[in-house]
Formats: structure tokens, C-alpha cells, sequence
């Protein structure tokens, strides 16, 4: 188990206060002049050689998204740090904790990821059904304004700096990375079609990275304690500390702050007081936030906990939002909900997804009761496979994951229910 | 897509919305938000001046707010953008609410992870009570609606009623909460669960136990 000296969040709970000199005492914003007295490449060196991976849900390397920034503005066009924390992933609640317990952490990684990458601002786009997590967030910007932290020779190193945050209306698309920088222009939250990407024209036209507020804020400690220090959790390609969110069937849901590679008995077992009825009554897991597929409980407990380990699963570690399923639960119900919130959440701007998550949701509700024909189960596999990679953005893959991961692992059940309906329908025809 | 539809542009709601304008608090943080972003690029901020008037209109109708068309286009000209660029972004995003809603508006989380912690008994006991969707209750308190997931799945099942959070519900910890906003009291946010702090394993702490007590500094132990 990871020790508690190891933990980036501290303050994850929020037992003490949030705010900047309760920050210090715990360690943040300390001498954050010398941690970025450095060369802007070896910056991002540090951070390659630590082996963090994007921690908003693709797990792509933040070291080398921040090196495809300009070094330098050939056109005076500025550069713009855009930090996730449009946090709205079925099962992702971990963003809310640093923002409304470690806000500090966030605002000084900005400030160093920003230096990294030669960004003029930093915009924080934060979810708008965070409204006190909002102000809190705004509360800690306006006091590391106040210290001369952030600004003009933001902590003293002569580099101008501004973290403004924005705030969302209610609209999970946007935490894709194109739609975030439309809706921070004031649109609609529909995705761009990419290239080009952002790092070339992202927000106003200028070069542009998003992060992930958990990617942002673990980046002072990193530099602080060394990449070596951060390397030495988890497996090859899958280092560092993570928040893993536990939500459903648990006997004490939570989020906590452990080692990568974890295996998934050990996580529940020593944070979530076990599975709710035991590991026999385990049904399955969705692993990763609910874009990613369930994996059944025969093949969860073991697992290890990191990209590739639930890659191998067939299913991923997407935010770390751990969803877990007992035995008492209508899974395809389960699977049903999330094939609404998709086709709720859709942007309608592609066909295939406007369309798609729509029909999936209906076909879906029917299979619920078992109201449909055994072909039709074939046939919703194979519109998942349209709309899949058939979209500009995730969102139409991430409909049709959840949906493909059931049909792998209960197809029986889905069969079950259409059989007995069928036989109970021909018996009061009798 | 979530279907939504913006309130009919009758005579009445031109009568009682047309001389919409911001009042002298709204407009100084107006103005505030508009200068967080480049010059030029105002339109930025049609989303936090959208919020500002609809929670203006709150305070007029004593409720969480809504967008008439004549507000939407107040905002439009204050940003000096077409209406059309303001009320496709009214729409779009859902927490604009484009009819008028109550004085509560009691916002269940009804996906999955909420689900599995029992987001099926909160909704029954909202109903219980007569709130259905699109609807305002007549006493003018409740206003009810079934959301998306709002990322508090870890102390789920949970409601947003304006501003605040309500978690770890039960149908009983729900009408405690209820009962005590419709009496004017101000119920505690956050967690309903007895002993518990925020998203920690409930009552059974396994880590950073530390820091229950004290601001403790790890960084002696590095």
C-alpha cells in the first residue's frame, strides 16, 4: 500500500482547510521559483522521465503533449494552457477533490506546466455543476494573485503568468479537448475536427495543450521530489501515484490516492472495506468511467489496476472511476443508463452519434424487459460497430464500448430474458 | 441530444422581460468575467454572463432563475453578438433553464453509479411529494429534474438543489432536507452519512489519518 508520505493529496478529504497558508504548511508553493528555474525543455524532460501519463482518461504522455508546443511565437501569436476539470464522467469524482481541498496544488502546477510550455494564461474550465467547488477554486486564485504567486513575475521569476477559470453550463462533451476550447470562445461545445490539433491552433487559433486537472496538479510534486521518486510506483509505462474512485456495490465507497498497478482485490480490501456481500457476490466491474467496457468479476479480481494491465482485459483505466456491480444488479439496466446518458450528452453535430446513441438507447430499453428478437442482439453489436470510429470526437466510441463490453460478457443473460418473455407471451397465447 | 425548447416569445413575456438589465452587482462581475479573456473576444463570456442573468432573474422571481428570450437577447447586445450566436448556447448547455422553474430546484442524479447506490428510491420520493419534470409545484417551491452524472459518485446517491449538494441520500435523509429547506432553514450540504467527512471511506479511514487532527507535513517523512 502506498504510504501516506507518498500521497500527493494530502488534503484529498478536506479535513484542513484548502486555503494558501494552510497550502504552505502542507508543502505547496513552496520556493516554486526554483523548481521552474530551469531550462523549459529540462522541465519537460523531468516530466517524460517520471512516466506520467494523462490522467483525464486517454493516458497519452504529458511530458511529450507539452513538447508539440511552440518554442517559440514566429507570428506573436500567444500560447494557452487549457487545464480539464470539466469533470463529468460516470464514476470520475476525483478532479472535485483537488479542487475543493488541494485548489493550491492545481494553481502551482499551472503555473509550472504553463512555464513548461511557454504559455502566456492558463484557462481552468471547470464543470458547472461544481458551483462551490468553483468558488473555492476562484478563492484560491484570487490568493495566489494576491501573494504575487501568479500574475505578473509570478513568484518572483520574472515570467508573467494569468490562471483564469471558466466555468461550464452543464454539458459533458465539453471535456473533450476541441469542445472545450469552443465553449471557452463562447459556442457550442462541438468538437473540432482535428488536425489541426491544438498545439498548432487550439484556443483563439493560438498553440494550445489541454491537461487534466489531476495531470496539473501532481506536477510541483514531481518536480519537488524528482521523476525517479514518481517513477517508482507502478509498472513499466504505467507509473505514479493515481485517485481511483470507488463508487457501487463497495462497503465504503471512496476516492484514495494509491500506487499505479495495484491489483484490484488489493484496492478494494484495504480502502473500500471489501465487495458488498462478499467476493462471491461480485457481478463485474466498469473499471475506467463508464466510456470503458465491464470486465467480469472472474477476471476483475486479480487484475492489476493501471492502462495495460485493463487493456488486456479488454477494457481500460480510463479516469480510474471504478464502478463495481454486485449481484443484485439489473446489468443490462446498468449498461441501459449509460446508453441514455450518451445519447443525452451527444452534441448532435455527427450523424452517426446523434442518430446512434438514440437507437442504441431504445434498443437497449427493450432488451431490459427481453421485448425484442434474438437477432437483435446481432444487429445492436453491429450499430455500435457504425458508430464506433465513425464520429469526430470519442463520444460516439464511448456509447458504443459499454454496450459492445455487455453483449461480450452477458449475451446469456441478454437471451435469457428474450427467451422467457417469448415463452410467457406463447403461453397465454395457450 | 437533450431536447430543449426555449419559452414561447409571447407579448406577456415581452411586457414582463423586455426591460431586462442588469443591476449594478451583476454588471461589475460582468464586466469582470468579459475582461478575463482577450480583447476582442468577449463572446467568451456569453456563458458566465448567461449564468449571471439567470440567477438575476432569480432574485426578481424569488426562484433559481430562467432565460426568457428578452434577457437572452439583453445578454446578446451586452456582448455586442448576434442573438442567435447567445441562444444557441442557451440551449445547448443544460443548465440554462429555458422555462421557468421554482424556488428549489431539486436536481437528481439518476446514472448509473447513483443508480446502483439507489437514485430509483430519491426519484420515487421527489414524486411522492408531487414533483414530476417540467413542472413547478403550486405552492411555487419545487422544480424537479433527473440529471446526468454529477461527479459525486463516491457519496452517491446525491442531489443538486441550486447551488448545494446533498449526498449519501437516503429517501428519509431526503425529506429531512427537503423539509428543512421548505421551512427556510438551511439543511447541512455535502454527505448525510453520520461521521463521515467528505468522499473517505465512511467511518474506516485507511489512509492520511494524520491529518484528521492536524495540518500535518509529510514532507519531514520524504
Amino acid at each position: 500500500m502506498l504510504e501516506d508520505k507518498d500521497r500527493i493529496f494530502t488534503n484529498v478529504y478536506g479535513f484542513q482547510p484548502w486555503n494558501l497558508d494552510a497550502a504552505r504548511m502542507r508543502g505547496d508553493w513552496d520556493n516554486t521559483k526554483d523548481l521552474i528555474a530551469k531550462p523549459q525543455d529540462d522541465i519537460i524532460e523531468e516530466i517524460k522521465a517520471s512516466g506520467l501519463r494523462g490522467r483525464g482518461g486517454a493516458g497519452f504522455p504529458t511530458g511529450m503533449k507539452w513538447s508539440f508546443m511552440p518554442k517559440e511565437s514566429k507570428d506573436g501569436r500567444p500560447s494557452f494552457l487549457v487545464i480539464n476539470a470539466d469533470e463529468s464522467e460516470p464514476g470520475s469524482c476525483k478532479d472535485r477533490e483537488i479542487i475543493r481541498h488541494d485548489p493550491h496544488k492545481l494553481i502551482e502546477g499551472a503555473l509550472c506546466a504553463g512555464y513548461a510550455m511557454r504559455a502566456r494564461a492558463a484557462y481552468i474550465y471547470i464543470r458547472g455543476e461544481y458551483i462551490r467547488e468553483a468558488e473555492v477554486l476562484q478563492a484560491a486564485i484570487d490568493e495566489a494573485y494576491e501573494a504575487g504567486l501568479i500574475g505578473n513575475n509570478a513568484s518572483g521569476t520574472g515570467y508573467d503568468f494569468d490562471v483564469f477559470m471558466h466555468r461550464g453550463a452543464g454539458a459533458y462533451i465539453c471535456g473533450e479537448e476541441t469542445a472545450m476550447i469552443e465553449s471557452l470562445e463562447g459556442k457550442k461545445g462541438q468538437p473540432r475536427l482535428k488536425p489541426p490539433f491544438p498545439a498548432g491552433a487550439g484556443l483563439y487559433g493560438c498553440p494550445t495543450t489541454v491537461n487534466n486537472v489531476e495531470s496539473i496538479a501532481v506536477v510541483p510534486t514531481i518536480l519537488r521530489r524528482g521523476a525517479a521518486w514518481f517513477s517508482s510506483f507502478g509498472r513499466e509505462n504505467n507509473k505514479g501515484t493515481k485517485l481511483f474512485q470507488i463508487s457501487g456495490h463497495v462497503n465504503k465507497p471512496c476516492v484514495v490516492e494509491e500506487a499505479m498497478s495495484i491489483t484490484f482485490e488489493e484496492l478494494i480490501e484495504k480502502h473500500c472495506g471489501g465487495i458488498r456481500g462478499g467476493w462471491d457476490n461480485l457481478l463485474a466491474v466498469i473499471p475506467g468511467g463508464s466510456s470503458v467496457p465491464l470486465v467480469p468479476a472472474e477476471q476483475i479480481r486479480h487484475a492489476i489496476m493501471d492502462f495495460d494491465g485493463l487493456k488486456e482485459l479488454g477494457s481500460g483505466l480510463g479516469t480510474a472511476g471504478v464502478i463495481v456491480m454486485d449481484k443484485s444488479t439489473d446489468i443490462v439496466r446498468a449498461i441501459s443508463r449509460l446508453s441514455y446518458f450518451y445519447k443525452h450528452e451527444s452534441c448532435g453535430q455527427c450523424t452517426p452519434c446523434r442518430e446512434g446513441t438514440g437507437w442504441m438507447w431504445r434498443v437497449m430499453t427493450r432488451l431490459e424487459t427481453g421485448d425484442a428478437e434474438l437477432e437483435e442482439i446481432d444487429m445492436l453489436y453491429q450499430v455500435t460497430k457504425q458508430v464506433e470510429g465513425h464520429t469526430i470526437c470519442a463520444l460516439g466510441d464511448a456509447a458504443a464500448w459499454p454496450i459492445q463490453g455487455l453483449l461480450r460478457h452477458f449475451r446469456p443473460e441478454i437471451e435469457r430474458r428474450i427467451t422467457e418473455r417469448h415463452a410467457a407471451f406463447e403461453e397465454a397465447a395457450e | 441530444m437533450a431536447a430543449r425548447h426555449i419559452a414561447p416569445d409571447t407579448p406577456e413575456l415581452r411586457e414582463r422581460w423586455g426591460g431586462f438589465a442588469f443591476d449594478a452587482e451583476t454588471k461589475a462581475k460582468a464586466d469582470w468575467h468579459i475582461a478575463k479573456y482577450p480583447d476582442g473576444r468577449q463572446r467568451s463570456a456569453t456563458m458566465p454572463l448567461l449564468d449571471l442573468a439567470q440567477r438575476q432573474v432569480g432574485r426578481e422571481t424569488d426562484t433559481q432563475g430562467w432565460l426568457p428570450l428578452p434577457v437572452i437577447e439583453y445578454v446578446a447586445s451586452y456582448l455586442d453578438q448576434p442573438v442567435i450566436r447567445v441562444l444557441e448556447v442557451a440551449t445547448f448547455y443544460t443548465m440554462y433553464n429555458l422555462e421557468p422553474v421554482g424556488k428549489f430546484h431539486v436536481q437528481v442524479c439518476g446514472t448509473t453509479p447513483c443508480m446502483l447506490r439507489g437514485s430509483d428510491d430519491i426519484i420515487a420520493a421527489c414524486k411522492k411529494r408531487g414533483m414530476k419534470p417540467g413542472h413547478v409545484s403550486d405552492d411555487g417551491l419545487w422544480s424537479f429534474t433527473e440529471v446526468e452524472c454529477m461527479g459525486n459518485c463516491a457519496t452517491a446517491p446525491m442531489v443538486q438543489i441550486n447551488d448545494d449538494n446533498y449526498e449519501d441520500l437516503t429517501a428519509e435523509r431526503l425529506d429531512a432536507v427537503l423539509d428543512a429547506l421548505a421551512k427556510g432553514e438551511t439543511p447541512k450540504t455535502g454527505t448525510q452519512e453520520p461521521g463521515r467527512h467528505t468522499s473517505e471511506p465512511a467511518n474506516a479511514l485507511s489512509s492520511l489519518k494524520d491529518m484528521v487532527t492536524e495540518n500535518h507535513d509529510y514532507r519531514g517523512d520524504w
